[in-house]
């Protein structure tokens, strides 16, 4: 018998990288398949291509034996394959129904049969224990029930043969232990899977066989029973990783920055930090644990000037910051790594070397009054690009043609490059590999060696464990301990993080 | 559905102003409103053209453009050919072109799409203006029919059902359109297509095809305009003959949100008050200059948009360009 997934020799080319090198791949039924490698690997471009929406430039695809057409997007579907997008695949303005059957729809006569639609999403909710709302509007859904739409969406065709392109990134541990589950069951049943991930634990839960890539090439198989975390960190980055990182006692220096009494409203006009006295000292790294929605990204906002601080001030070196205006703050001293890369941290259509000045164009050497001086934009794109290890054809493309770990990796280089008294960081290794974690984080402890007093904010607690000199733990909008990380236990951070009181 | 909504109120207030006019001079109130639906129209229509062409993401500003040289083609072709059924055919099928053209520059070759859509209407411009020749004729114009037992209605049947047969072909696009867009699979997947054109590829529909296809229609449509006003309401072809009819459906347009009923709705309170405007210099109640009566429909545009602008949320990917596996 054939396998379910032949993929032999693919190769595809974009102008300046290659993104797969002659890869081959087999996915058999019932066997969970992990795709691993970094940021730019080409993990993505070679599950886009077996699911039909790229084009490989040479190379053959099997499914059950039979070749697919390449970009016959339909005809994959039709097959039994079932992909869920790093990236969610729903219109916002429609309802969970219609972006179920978007592409297949049940029909009566002409029209759309919209009973039978509803019945079969209902059946298909029950059958695998993911509960939907049919007549909600996706846009109004949280993350986590976008993604139970995204996966039903991929397992309505009874499919054979599962795409996960990093399901895991936006759902909290909960969601992640279900979905880890629901792929298991799929498994049993005989449906092959294969998952892109970066956590590497995931991988070692529910994998059958490692894959990895590395630079667009295949570099190696394994199986969690042969491996562990770091031998496979070490096959994905080519080096051996450090997981655990190295981090020198603090020399801390005088109060830096000092936040009073700060109030601040969500979007929905809710108080969402409740009243938040913190200080934060030269050379130190202090981080905020919390699950999130706790108030930590309004938190991070106000402090930046990108949200209305209903009460509340915010001091640097004693002198009060404005209130919603990100550029005086900036200008105070505040270099802020934000949360949201896409939306926050970079401009996707500007060059990377433009990205990399975005705070400071105006300013000399990368200005003389009204003109900007290109050359030395051009400099400082070179020695940062190189620096920072930002992986990119030419500092000239646009940042939007990188991949998500060297986005960060710019936003990264251009908020400490200036070398400000103080650095917010929120979620700064959010969806970033391995390597790219590691280079991150040692780049976050320099700047605290160089004086630099660090207020990092991560929903991923193991983070704010291995980084942090003192931890302020954030729950309904209030800082309710602060502890310093010698004396710091998990299950008691855990715990109060989840809102208990001792 | 809100019984006291705002849309409701302004049918109410319509309905109102409607039988307070009819109680005072029924026979010029209905031929008001006859002739009111008729001047409504190629708004309407055009409106369409720009619907099916924005709800799959493609915005349209050449329906100007296809209107004047649908015109055009429709009238020359019935007076070489002697034939007006040869001269419409000939017309949607260059509305069709034009069409098939704007999709070319805009989804094969990755366009701006204003840029694309100025394009058309510069080449309709010259071309008409070019190949233009005074004082040919057509045969005759279409006829009005009237329809058995529903034109006998009082008020409603001069109103509704004394038309030509390209009003009420006019009138079953734009209702099968209303119910295509909101209710068939083909009207999902535009929409999709429109809002986030990677969800529809991601689900196996040929983003590209959809959009070459509903352009396509849609110049055709834009045609049917265009020769409704050289075949029907008017008989004749003049330079510019279109006079911004293609520019003002896209404000209508925008005023029905994109919806082929709401735009209907706003088309017909424009041909309304053009038909008014035009009573009054008629029984010279009021002693306006023509200059002002002529520019109503422009200025009421410019109204129009002033009052909907930054209320509405227009289809999401429109205007922007879509490459497969782009997600």
């Amino acid at each position: 018998m054939s396998a379910l997934l032949e993929v032999n020799g693919i190769t595809k080319r974009y102008p300046g990288v290659v993104a797969n090198d002659n890869v081959s791949l087999t996915v058999n039924a019932g066997e969970v398949v992990a795709l691993l490698g970094e940021n730019g690997a080409g993990k993505s471009t070679l599950l886009k291509a077996v699911f039909g929406l790229i084009k490989p430039d040479s190379g053959e695809i099997k499914i059950s034996g039979t070749p697919i057409v390449f970009g016959d997007t339909a005809g994959v579907i039709s097959r039994g394959v079932g992909m869920v997008h790093q990236h969610f695949q729903l219109v916002p303005v429609m309802t969970v129904a219609e972006n179920l059957i978007l592409g297949d729809e049940p029909k009566l006569g002409l029209f759309i049969n919209q009973k039978s639609a509803r019945d079969e999403i209902i059946s298909l909710s029950k059958r695998y224990g993911l509960e939907v709302d049919p007549d909600a509007v996706i846009e109004d859904l949280p993350v986590g029930m976008q993604q139970r739409v995204e996966i039903l969406k991929a397992l309505r065709k009874d499919v054979k043969l599962l795409i996960l392109d990093e399901p895991t990134a936006v759902l909290t541990p909960q969601e992640i232990d279900e979905l880890l589950e629901v792929i298991r069951n799929l498994a049993k049943s005989g449906v092959g899977v294969v998952l892109i991930t970066h956590k590497l634990h995931e991988v070692m839960a529910v994998a059958d066989r490692v894959v990895v890539l590395r630079g667009g090439k295949l570099v190696g198989t394994t199986s969690p029973k042969e491996t562990d975390e770091a031998g496979l960190a070490q096959m994905m980055v080519g080096r051996s990783v450090v997981l655990q990182v190295n981090r020198t006692e603090a020399k801390r220096g005088g109060v830096v920055l000092e936040v009073k009494g700060l109030e601040v409203r969500d979007d929905r006009k809710i108080m969402s930090v409740k009243g938040v006295d913190l200080t934060l000292h030269k050379g130190e790294i202090l981080g905020v644990a919390g699950v999130e929605g706790n108030g930590q990204r309004e938190f991070v906002e106000a402090i930046c000037g990108m949200r209305h601080r209903e009460a509340g001030e915010v001091l640097i070196n004693g002198i009060a910051t404005k209130d919603m205006n990100p550029h005086s703050v900036h200008e105070a001293g505040i270099s802020h790594i934000p949360e949201d890369r896409e939306k926050h941290g970079l401009v996707s259509n500007y060059t990377i070397a433009d990205n990399l000045v975005l705070n400071q164009f105006d300013q000399e050497p990368f200005a003389k009054g009204w003109i900007r001086n290109l050359a030395e934009v051009a400099k400082n794109a070179t020695q940062l690009v190189e620096k920072f290890d930002i992986r990119t054809p030419s500092a000239f493309n646009t940042a939007g043609s990188l991949s998500g770990g060297n986005k960060q990796k710019v936003v990264v280089a251009r908020e400490l490059s200036e070398e400000l008294p103080v650095l917010v960081a929120a979620q700064p290794t959010r969806g970033v590999d391995v390597g790219s974690i590691e280079f991150i984080h040692n780049q976050l402890i320099s700047a605290r060696d160089k004086g630099a007093a660090v207020l990092l904010v991560s929903a991923e607690l193991d983070e704010i464990l291995s980084l942090s000199d003192r931890i302020a733990v954030m729950s309904d909008g209030k800082i309710v301990a602060i502890v310093d990380s010698k004396d710091a236990d998990r299950n008691y951070i855990g715990r109060l993080m989840a809102g208990l009181k001792e | 559905m809100k019984l006291l909504s705002k849309r409701n109120g302004y049918f109410l207030l319509v309905i109102l102003a409607t039988g307070f006019f009819y109680t005072r001079d029924g026979d010029i109130t209905t031929s008001v409103y006859a002739t009111g639906t008729a001047f409504a129209l190629p708004l309407a229509l055009a409106a369409m053209v720009g619907i099916m062409c924005e709800r799959t993401g493609i915005v349209n500003i050449g329906i100007e453009g296809t209107m004047l040289i649908s015109a055009f083609v429709a009238f020359f072709v019935s007076s070489l050919t002697q034939n007006i059924m040869i001269g419409l055919f000939a017309a949607i099928l260059t509305g069709s072109l034009m069409g098939l053209l704007l999709a070319l520059m805009s989804v094969s070759w990755r366009m701006d799409q204003i840029i694309a859509g100025t394009i058309l209407n510069i080449l309709a411009t010259g071309l008409t203006s070019f190949l233009y020749v005074q004082g040919k004729t057509i045969p005759s114009v279409f006829q009005s029919i009237e329809v058995p037992v529903l034109s006998k209605i009082p008020f409603f049947g001069p109103v509704l059902f004394i038309h030509g047969p390209l009003t009420f072909l006019g009138l079953a696009i734009i209702l099968t359109l209303y119910f295509a867009i909101y209710h068939t699979p083909w009207g999902l997947r535009s929409r999709a297509v429109g809002e986030h054109p990677s969800s529809a590829d991601t689900a196996g529909v040929s983003v590209a095809r959809l959009r070459y296809i509903n352009v396509t229609i849609a110049g055709a449509i834009g045609a049917l305009a265009g020769a409704y006003l050289s075949l029907e309401l008017v008989g004749s072809f003049e330079r510019g003959f279109t006079a911004g009819k293609g520019f003002t459906a896209l404000a209508l347009m925008i005023f029905g949100r994109w919806n082929p009923l709401g735009a209907l709705a706003a088309a017909l309170f424009f041909g309304l008050a053009q038909a008014y405007a035009n009573q009054l210099m008629i029984d010279q109640v009021v002693n306006i200059p023509t200059q002002f009566t002529a520019a109503l429909p422009y200025i009421m545009t410019i109204v129009v948009l002033t009052i909907s602008a930054g209320k509405v949320r227009p289809p999401a990917a429109e205007g922007q360009p879509y490459e497969k596996g782009q997600s």
